[in-house]
């Protein structure tokens, strides 16, 4: 693919987490035959929808709040290149060093190339979407640093040698018995007595990880925002593991997306209601760290904050596309669609699951690279509806399917279609032959190919005995 | 070209169909609505598994000395009002680490708390001090005066500065990561006191 300098470009292949092996529907098809999967993910994303319904209930301007995030979101979009410049000076008149990455490569180069300087062979982290984007762990082992992850999920995945599968939750496919077997097998120094016990899980991993939190001296997290006329960043956690990151290190790395900006401090009037009651389902979550700059005396002394494109120029340059980059990242469209539910969030290959996920990915690397994302949803449109941005993913998965190379049994059967729809008689008789299918494919089988690719993921509808013109003729 | 550039290139290229916004509605419930209510703060503060004591400013060293038991050891920032700091504490002029883990609690004062999210939020301010301070220790008691209550998010945006470093803290330490159930008590202080001044 040649690109030319200054056209937006998409995210490069062979590094990070964009692009899965294998196509959704085969993808799903395995993780389907998984029956503790969906048990724990039935389980999981019941509890959070039960819980962020009730407390988004509490607030009487909800649907005010979404308006106002989704009209800040689009000016944000518009005037992207200014609020850039704006947030490099703000950060910089603050004491921080700002870098700039076109892709995942530079930025990892950047990641590694600074924590290098300091001399220290770990870093903690803080979950962070944009770092597992760009596959930054990988990098920095390859380098010979150790990546020591202390967000509890991401700590699961880390142990269990896995795969995050929600942007909030990333071992929310793991029940506590799974995590317990986890810790038991790679947790150095873990008490061979432990339960599964939600609570002593989760003291384990406070034992586990508050001598590397003491101990090591440089820190990479992501960001929840970044408010150009201030310069602040902040971090919405739960554990305090972020409050760990950003307070102990001498030296943060902070890798966000462009996209992620914000225009005013007030803007954070918003976005601080409307996060929280989506994602975790709380009125407001544990510990938000914010920080501008460096603060003398007060937390690390050394800050950097590495800008990422990745992609996102690209997605933005698509006026039907670039809403998708106004995800926060709460992850309520996963926690209510019915295909996340049931195929989990590795079979969309991409960090970026679910239906977020179905049109944030094809968009970051081109549609040919994740050409069967954008079906993987029935369009039902619950994630439109809980949105806390109102980003209107329904749409932009159709729009997306548009895009996406059609087999070419698909054409000839809409061609020939069109043809009979155009000629009243050959319509009917082709009604009255559409009642040997009834004998061809029964219920619940598939066509015989290739109209098969078709009935691969949906069933056969039932025809009816008699067609409505026979049964209108005969009355 | 540095990537600076190539990035601002980019991104003004993927704009030049000129997306015109309309303004931004800002129809919620601004800052200024509605009056703090303190029992909201307390049904949210213990909602979110804090323990809430109404006291008078005179009674809080005693309470804090009765927490935190005979013979614990109380971290407070240099610039504590004195009357609050209980018999025996330890301030912090710079503190190491270990220092600072081996408190047995932390008190302090607050910024500015949130009645409807049950949310306090500290601006190490000297009687908040350095953010370490509040991390390390296992326990955490916050005193917090009535007219620092405001009733919304948007209240707190207001009063805040946001160069300062900031915590927004709501409840201890928590987790929702096995099965997303809440579990208090991860790696931040695993208890929270609010000491809610009467006077």
């Amino acid at each position: 693919m040649t690109t030319f300098l200054g056209m937006p470009a998409t995210a490069p292949r062979g590094v990070g987490h964009l692009r899965g092996d294998q196509t959704f529907p085969r993808a799903a098809r395995e993780a389907l035959q998984n029956p503790q999967l969906r048990r724990n993910l039935r389980h999981a994303t019941t509890t959070i929808r039960g819980k962020s319904g009730r407390v988004i209930a509490e607030l009487p301007d909800w649907q005010h709040l979404r308006d106002a995030g989704s009209a800040i979101k689009a000016d944000v979009m518009s005037r992207l290149p200014d609020l850039l410049v704006q947030l490099e000076e703000k950060v910089t008149a603050a004491g921080g060093v700002v870098h700039w990455a076109a892709d995942a490569n530079e930025a990892n180069a950047i990641v590694t190339g600074l924590v290098k300087a300091t001399g220290s062979e770990r870093v903690i982290k803080v979950k962070s979407m944009a770092t597992q984007e760009i596959g930054l762990n990988e990098a920095l082992e390859a380098a010979g640093i150790a990546p020591v992850e202390t967000d509890l999920a991401e700590l699961i995945v880390q142990l269990g040698d896995d795969r995050p599968s929600h942007i909030l939750v990333p071992a929310i496919h793991r029940n506590r018995s799974e995590i317990r077997e986890i810790f038991l097998k790679a947790m150095p120094g873990v008490d061979p007595a432990l339960t599964d016990d939600p609570p002593v899980l989760a003291a384990a991993a406070r034992r586990y990880l508050r001598e590397t939190f003491l101990s090591t001296t440089v820190a990479v997290s992501g960001a929840n925002f970044a408010i150009a006329d201030t310069g602040t960043l902040g971090v919405v956690e739960s554990e305090g593991n972020g409050r760990m990151c950003l307070t102990l290190p001498d030296t943060l790395i902070t890798v966000m997306g462009i996209e992620k900006v914000l225009p005013t401090w007030r803007d954070l009037e918003v976005f601080l209601q409307l996060l929280p009651r989506a994602s975790t389902g709380e009125r407001m979550n544990p510990y938000t760290t914010m920080w501008t700059g460096i603060t003398p005396g007060d937390g690390p002394q050394s800050f950097h904050l590495v800008l990422l494109d990745n992609g996102r120029s690209a997605v933005l340059a698509d006026p039907a596309g670039r809403s998708a980059l106004h995800c926060i990242r709460c992850s309520a469209c996963l926690n209510v669609c019915p295909v996340y539910e049931r195929t989990g969030g590795h079979s969309y290959g991409s960090v970026y699951p679910g239906p977020i996920g179905a049109v944030l990915s094809p968009q970051l690397t081109g549609i040919a690279d994740n050409a069967s994302l954008p079906f993987a949803s029935s369009l039902c449109g619950a994630c439109f509806d809980a949105c806390p941005v109102k980003i209107d993913i329904p749409s932009m998965l159709v729009h997306l399917r548009n895009q996406a190379p059609h087999p070419a049994a698909e054409k000839a059967a809409m061609v020939t279609a069109a043809r009979i729809m155009d000629r009243p008689r050959l319509y009917a008789s082709a009604q009255r032959a559409a009642k040997t299918a009834r004998i061809a494919g029964r219920r619940g089988r598939g066509l015989p190919p290739p109209l098969s690719a078709w009935t691969a993921g949906r069933d056969l509808p039932e025809f009816p005995k008699q067609t409505f013109r026979d049964w209108w003729a005969q009355r | 070209m540095s990537s600076r550039d190539l990035i601002l290139d980019r991104v003004r290229a993927a704009l030049r169909d000129a997306p015109v916004v309309p303004d931004v509605p800002r129809d919620y419930r601004p800052a200024g609505t509605n009056k703090a209510d303190l029992d909201v703060l307390v049904d949210r503060l213990v909602d979110y598994k804090a323990q809430v004591y109404r006291v008078t400013s005179a009674e809080v060293a005693a309470t804090v000395a009765g927490l935190v038991g005979e013979g614990g050891a109380v971290l407070v920032p240099p610039g504590l009002p004195a009357p609050w700091r209980p018999e025996g504490a330890f301030a912090d002029d710079g503190l190491t680490p270990d220092r600072i883990a081996a408190a047995d609690a932390v008190l302090t004062a607050a910024a500015v708390a949130v009645a409807e999210t049950g949310t306090i939020v500290l601006d190490a301010s000297p009687d908040q001090g350095r953010r370490i301070i509040t991390l390390l220790p296992d326990v955490h008691i916050i005193v917090l005066r009535p007219s620092q209550v405001v009733a919304s998010v948007p209240d707190a945006i207001a009063h805040l500065d946001g160069t300062r470093p900031l915590t927004w803290i709501s409840g201890p330490s928590a987790t929702s990561d096995i099965e997303l159930n809440r579990v208090e008590g991860v790696h931040g202080p695993r208890h929270l006191h609010v000491l809610l001044l009467t006077d």
